[in-house]
């Protein structure tokens, strides 16, 4: 039996970059707030220092800062005709743990998703007709428009201090910016980073080719930025040690660098570390929440009542949590019913390697989000008549590291192993490069989320099951951005382009990204959608969940900005509305 | 260091909710935990004798890597650059014992989509695969190891190894040529406190400067090769 | 709810058994002052033990005779100083002598606290009068023979201390004698900062030179223009005070408490007296240093540029409020290196204030650099940039490598 611990006005679960920035406003607003970590505490000069951060085998080879997956996996099936298995170690993506989640160890790209993204479903249907959009796909529009979410990037940019060069003002193009994007209300906090070599050389092939390069807005800072809450960060070295990593001098905006300090000074604040909950409660009618049950390092459960429950945790998490609470209704693919587990999608990551001949690009002098990029075949920034497909994504010359034993890339042919290997890496380290593609993921009835009927975690407990593959509009996209990336890699006068676009089945085993979305999306009918256009469960009102986990589809943009907004937008609309009146914010 | 220094945190974090008291958890409130010299950082390798491997294990893996990474005039091969030392105590340390991952029943074969399913650890493979291709060798060629048969020979069985065409007696021949290239290559260009890249050669082969944390002179400095020498996470290669 | 109501039984009890703990003091101005110069006095930084109550006492204080216990003063009958009358309290603070007539050892700074004026003495009383009794019985006195016989302390004051209150200076502005009657006051900015003779004096002749306590260098204080903060505006000083920041230094150790508990709450005005009289402190003979040896410097340049440049920056310029600048900084060449051996050694946590609160932290180094190393870097960031400070040496970082391990036991 739990023990019952005294009551608190707010129980966060997870303290990542929501979860963080959830509870500083919530003790803004007055309220006693308990985060609930599953992971370690982690502070900068502690657990990341620069006299060891810079670790590649411990941290990106041996997964230091992740999730053991002793502690928690997922199972993984292509399709539903597969028996699902557990993913042993981690591969296509990287949960995060730990105080900080994912906001320790991303690479600090800040993008904001198009106006289009956000009313997906309508603009295809306007722009191409019903018939575009294949039977299967479920995409739907947000509940939330661009324009409402505009303050809350800024917010969460100038907490981040985000380097970058603005494309459009208030609706007025910039030069050197990107000019699709959504319109904004101010510049970005910091300049763009320098850019290296290959970045340059690629800006100018693009800028041949008739795209539109601009840096990549990037976390990574490029100069010293004093941020909303008075915090202090310094500029990016441009160690190469920045995705897997912690970082170690101040200069990448994660909760530690931009919300904990400040947080931590709030009495009416306290982090619980190490202790996982393992289930939402309800009250007898089931639509209200009661708080939560967390178990301790000892084994020892505890029950933490709270009148506001916020659900903070990574992506999967949150889905593996609703299902295990009997929140919401789960979604059955052979009906199309039901909403917990509905619409999980991903990214579509393809590349394109390129090997030069007396270039020196230095490829350890990089930065997580330095680069140059163009936006030209981005969601429905291009006319996609006739492709044959929806969607789209960025492309360039980003320069995140030449870590040995994951960079080495070697030319077609090359044996893997001996002399030639040897002399081979040996060669092309310094003069080849991998350009990417960063590509939509639509959501489609058969990829799915539920409980596993077979495999258990540490506590008995079902562990969550994913059903998971691309389609053909996916992979169709794919191959056309592959191909519109090599023709502009190809003006750079490389002596071999090598192209890898996505294809299927999806592979678990090998690393693509961390954007996992859905699952529990926001939307404007409980029927197809778990949470509300505040993220606020249409089921249980006093329950907010945040993250990618509600994102309808994705975007082909990397999502922290967006999970920013929406963490803000969500803290907003509590704040105003909810505490005012707490019920459901919107009518169901 | 690790546990003494989590002794130490919660020792300088207060514990709030008294009444209820000792939760196995540290409560984190008022300021941020810090401790004089917290670190947690690699330990380095031991010298001396082989920790996991038996002297015949050894031999062999100290052989089997050098055809991976061979030397060559400018760079020393594998088993100079103390590779077969880093899979050593790789192997009994956490890694070969696959601490932290998810162990649990049932083990079944899948897709190659759904990644590793096999219930042997690291340490388990090599014990299995050193000894069945012992076994092998020693059927094949009269009584000897594979470390005693000519270069070339040990070389095609490598090869055979990586097709998949060579059949061990209860070893997966492919699955443990996979992981020992891979351990291989990591050992070759990890920190050298791991006991391989030893005098950081695989990170001077290909010009890669190692623990440096400060590039800003450089990112403007195009198409010129970087001339520092490498630095590793030890202070004693500074 | 309910433990507000038990808290509110528990005082009426407290009222009820005993009734003198309502005579307090009415005057909200005069209560009002006392807080803000029990402040200046961080009055609660030694009388506070860790993890006790404030002002209950307790804390151990190493003193060149032993160690000593900081009393209670919280209002308790029994063990604090509820019982004291005023003139009892004045003459503690102006005499070091305490209620039944002994002599207070001068962990107490009474050398400094006897310059402050009899009625600021009585507005700290009135305040202390305030604060909630706790019982907490402390047994000051913990020294060995003979250091034990408190009579051996009238031959100390007579070398050490001079009764007296503060003298302005005419020859001096307002500003100047307002920060003078703080630092050498309430502040006892000399007790950390100015070298003490054997038996723990100030050294007059030194007076807020920096001075040795506790394993740290408190640094010159003074106006010196490269050791001390003479190169420093007011503006530097007062927001270094205010908010343990600004734009070239950062504190940490010791300071980071005086700072959190004392001088970010000071009204800005007295920060800037402080400041101006600090400035205004006269310059020692500078002592001529040897330029260190070429070899040393070589190993300390490759040691800073591949572990320390990430973020002090290869001219050691720093970063404004995160990473303190190293080129011209006056700790950085204090002529004694103990306390940037001990950062460099295990690491150091910035202040966090409300202004700033990032609070950044160095990593320690202990685990990965030499003795030698580390001396090298040091020496290093000494000598470069025109900064001027004698060379660090390895048996000097090897003697505090050990003081810190047994400090770490």
């Amino acid at each position: 039996m739990a023990r019952i611990l005294p009551a608190t006005d707010v129980v966060v679960i997870g303290l990542g970059w929501t979860g963080s920035i959830l509870a500083h406003e919530m003790c803004e607003a007055g309220l006693r707030v308990v985060a609930i970590e599953r992971g370690p505490w982690r502070d900068t000069a502690t657990d990341f220092p620069t006299t060891y951060a810079q670790d590649e085998l411990r941290y990106h080879i041996r997964h230091d800062l992740f999730l053991r997956p002793a502690q928690e996996t997922v199972t993984m099936r292509n399709n539903t005709s597969q028996n699902a298995l557990p993913m042993r170690t981690w591969g296509s993506f990287m949960p995060p743990n730990g105080v900080g989640g994912g906001g320790v160890h991303w690479n600090g790209q800040t993008w904001r998703f198009l106006p289009s993204d956000f009313r997906l479903r309508s603009h295809l249907t306007e722009r191409y007709g019903a018939k575009a959009i294949p039977e299967d796909m479920t995409i739907q529009d947000w509940g939330v428009t661009y324009e409402e979410l505009e303050p809350h990037y800024d917010r969460f940019e100038y907490l981040c201090g985000t380097s970058g060069k603005a494309g459009n003002l208030a609706g007025k193009t910039q030069p050197g910016g990107n000019p699709f994007e959504g319109a904004r209300s101010r510049e970005y906090p910091t300049p763009p980073q320098q850019q290296p070599y290959a970045p340059t050389l690629f800006a100018k092939a693009a800028l041949e080719a008739g795209c539109h390069p601009f840096p990549q807005p990037s976390s990574n800072l490029s100069q010293p930025y004093t941020n909303t809450l008075g915090m202090k960060l310094g500029p990016c070295t441009y160690c190469g040690f920045c995705e897997w990593f912690g970082c170690g001098n101040y200069s990448k905006a994660s909760p530690q660098t931009t919300v904990l300090p400040s947080l931590v000074r709030k009495l009416n604040f306290e982090a619980r570390t190490q202790c996982e909950v393992i289930r939402i409660n309800k009250d007898a009618s089931g639509k209200q929440a009661t708080g939560v049950t967390y178990v301790d390092t000892a084994g020892e459960e505890w029950e933490q009542p709270a009148d506001l429950v916020i659900l903070c945790a990574f992506q999967m998490f949150n889905v593996r949590l609703l299902l295990e609470s009997g929140i919401g209704k789960p979604y059955d693919p052979a009906t199309n019913e039901g909403v917990i587990g509905r619409n999980f999608s991903y990214q579509t990551t393809s590349g394109v390697d390129a090997f030069f001949e007396n270039k020196n690009f230095n490829p350890f002098v990089a930065s997580g989000a330095v680069g140059m990029i163009i936006d030209d075949y981005n969601g429905d920034n291009f006319d996609h008549s006739g492709l044959g497909f929806v969607g789209g994504g960025y492309m360039g010359a980003g320069m995140t590291n030449g870590r040995p034993i994951e960079g080495l890339r070697t030319p077609p042919g090359t044996p893997a192993w001996g002399a030639d290997w040897k002399r081979a890496v040996t060669d092309n380290y310094p003069s080849s490069y991998g350009f990417a593609a960063h590509g939509s993921c639509y959501s489609y009835r058969g990829n799915a989320m539920d409980l596993d009927p077979t495999y258990i975690d540490r506590f008995g407990r079902k562990l969550l099951r994913m059903t998971f593959d691309f389609h053909d509009n996916e992979l169709k996209m794919s191959q056309y951005l592959t191909d519109r990336l090599a023709e502009i890699v190809q003006k750079m006068g490389p002596k071999q382009v090598v192209k890898h676009p996505r294809t299927g089945p999806y592979n678990s085993s090998v690393y693509q990204t961390t954007h996992l979305c859905g699952g529990a999306v926001m939307g404007t009918d409980p029927k197809t959608s778990a949470l509300n256009r505040y993220l606020q469960s249409w089921d249980v009102s006093n329950l907010f969940v945040m993250g990618a986990t509600a994102f309808p589809q994705n975007a082909g943009y990397n999502p922290t900005n967006t999970v920013g907004a929406l963490a803000y937008w969500a803290a907003q609309a509590i704040r105003t509305q909810y505490l005012k009146n707490p019920g459901p914010l919107v009518p169901v | 260091m690790a546990l003494k220094r989590r002794e130490l945190l919660s020792s300088t974090i207060a514990a709030v909710f008294a009444v209820t008291t000792a939760a196995c958890a540290t409560t984190v409130t008022g300021a941020l935990p810090w401790t004089a010299s917290a670190a947690d950082p690699p330990k380095p390798v031991t010298p001396g004798g082989w920790l996991y491997f038996t002297p015949e294990e050894a031999g062999v893996v100290e052989v089997f890597v050098d055809h991976l990474i061979p030397p060559d005039p400018k760079t020393p091969g594998a088993r100079d650059a103390g590779v077969a030392v880093y899979i050593d105590r790789q192997l009994a340390g956490p890694y070969g014992s696959s601490a932290g991952l998810y162990m649990r029943p049932p083990f079944a074969d899948g897709s190659p989509q759904q990644g590793a399913q096999s219930a042997l650890t690291p340490a388990a493979r090599y014990r299995v695969a050193l000894a069945a291709l012992d076994q092998h060798c020693r059927q094949r060629f009269a009584g000897k190891s594979y470390r005693d048969i000519p270069a070339d020979q040990q070389v095609d069985l490598i090869r055979q190894m990586e097709k998949g065409s060579l059949v061990l007696a209860n070893a997966n021949a492919r699955a443990f040529f996979e992981v020992i290239l891979k351990n291989t290559q990591e050992g070759f260009f990890a920190d050298p406190i791991y006991g391989g890249n030893r005098d950081m050669v695989g990170w001077k082969m290909i010009g890669f400067p190692g623990a440096i944390y400060d590039y800003r002179d450089w990112v403007g400095r195009h198409n010129e090769r970087y001339p520092n020498p490498p630095v590793g996470i030890g202070g004693s290669t500074i | 709810m309910s433990a507000r109501l038990a808290a509110a039984i528990a005082g009426l009890a407290l009222f009820a058994a005993s009734p003198k703990a309502m005579a307090q003091g009415q005057e909200f101005d005069v209560i009002e002052r006392g807080h803000v110069l029990a402040t200046v006095g961080d009055c609660v930084a030694c009388h506070t033990a860790p993890g006790g109550k404030p002002f209950s006492g307790g804390l151990k204080i190493e003193t060149p005779f032993g160690i000593i216990a900081s009393p209670n003063i919280t209002p308790d009958m029994d063990t604090g100083i509820g019982r004291w009358t005023d003139a009892e309290f004045v003459r503690a603070m102006h005499e070091g002598i305490g209620r039944n007539g002994e002599h207070l050892y001068p962990a107490f700074p009474y050398p400094y606290y006897t310059k402050v004026t009899t009625s600021d003495v009585l507005a700290i009383r009135a305040w202390l009068a305030t604060i909630p009794a706790v019982r907490n019985e402390v047994v000051s006195n913990q020294l060995p023979f003979p250091f034990s016989i408190r009579a051996d302390l009238i031959g100390w004051n007579g070398l050490n201390f001079k009764e007296g209150r503060f003298v302005p200076s005419a020859a001096k502005p307002a500003v100047w004698n307002r920060g003078a009657y703080l630092v050498e006051g309430l502040g006892h900015c000399g007790a950390c900062h100015t070298e003490k003779n054997v038996i723990g004096g100030d050294k007059s002749d030194r007076a807020l030179l920096g001075g040795t306590l506790g394993g740290w260098f408190a640094p010159n204080i003074g106006g010196d223009m490269r050791r001390g903060v003479g190169g420093w505006s007011n503006e530097q000083i007062v927001a270094y005070l205010k908010t343990g920041h600004n734009d070239v230094a950062a504190a940490s150790g010791p300071m980071a408490d005086v700072v959190t508990q004392s001088t970010s709450r000071m009204a800005p005005a007295d920060l800037q007296a402080i400041a101006v009289y600090l400035r205004d402190q006269p310059p020692p003979q500078d002592e001529p240093t040897a330029k260190p040896d070429d070899v040393v410097m070589k190993t300390g340049g490759r040691v800073y540029a591949t572990q320390c440049a990430a973020c002090h920056t290869q001219p050691g310029s720093g970063v404004n409020g995160l990473f303190p600048t190293l080129a011209h900084a006056p700790n950085i060449q204090s002529i004694n290196p103990t306390t940037l051996i001990r950062a460099v050694l295990q690491g150091a946590k910035s202040v966090a204030t409300d202004p700033a609160p990032t609070g950044a932290a160095m990593p320690a180094f202990d685990w990965k650099l030499s003795d030698e190393q580390v001396a090298a870097a040091l020496t290093y960031v000494r000598w470069s940039w025109g900064n001027s400070a004698p060379s660090v040496t390895s048996s000097q970082v090897a003697d505090i490598r050990k003081a810190l391990r047994k400090e770490g036991d």
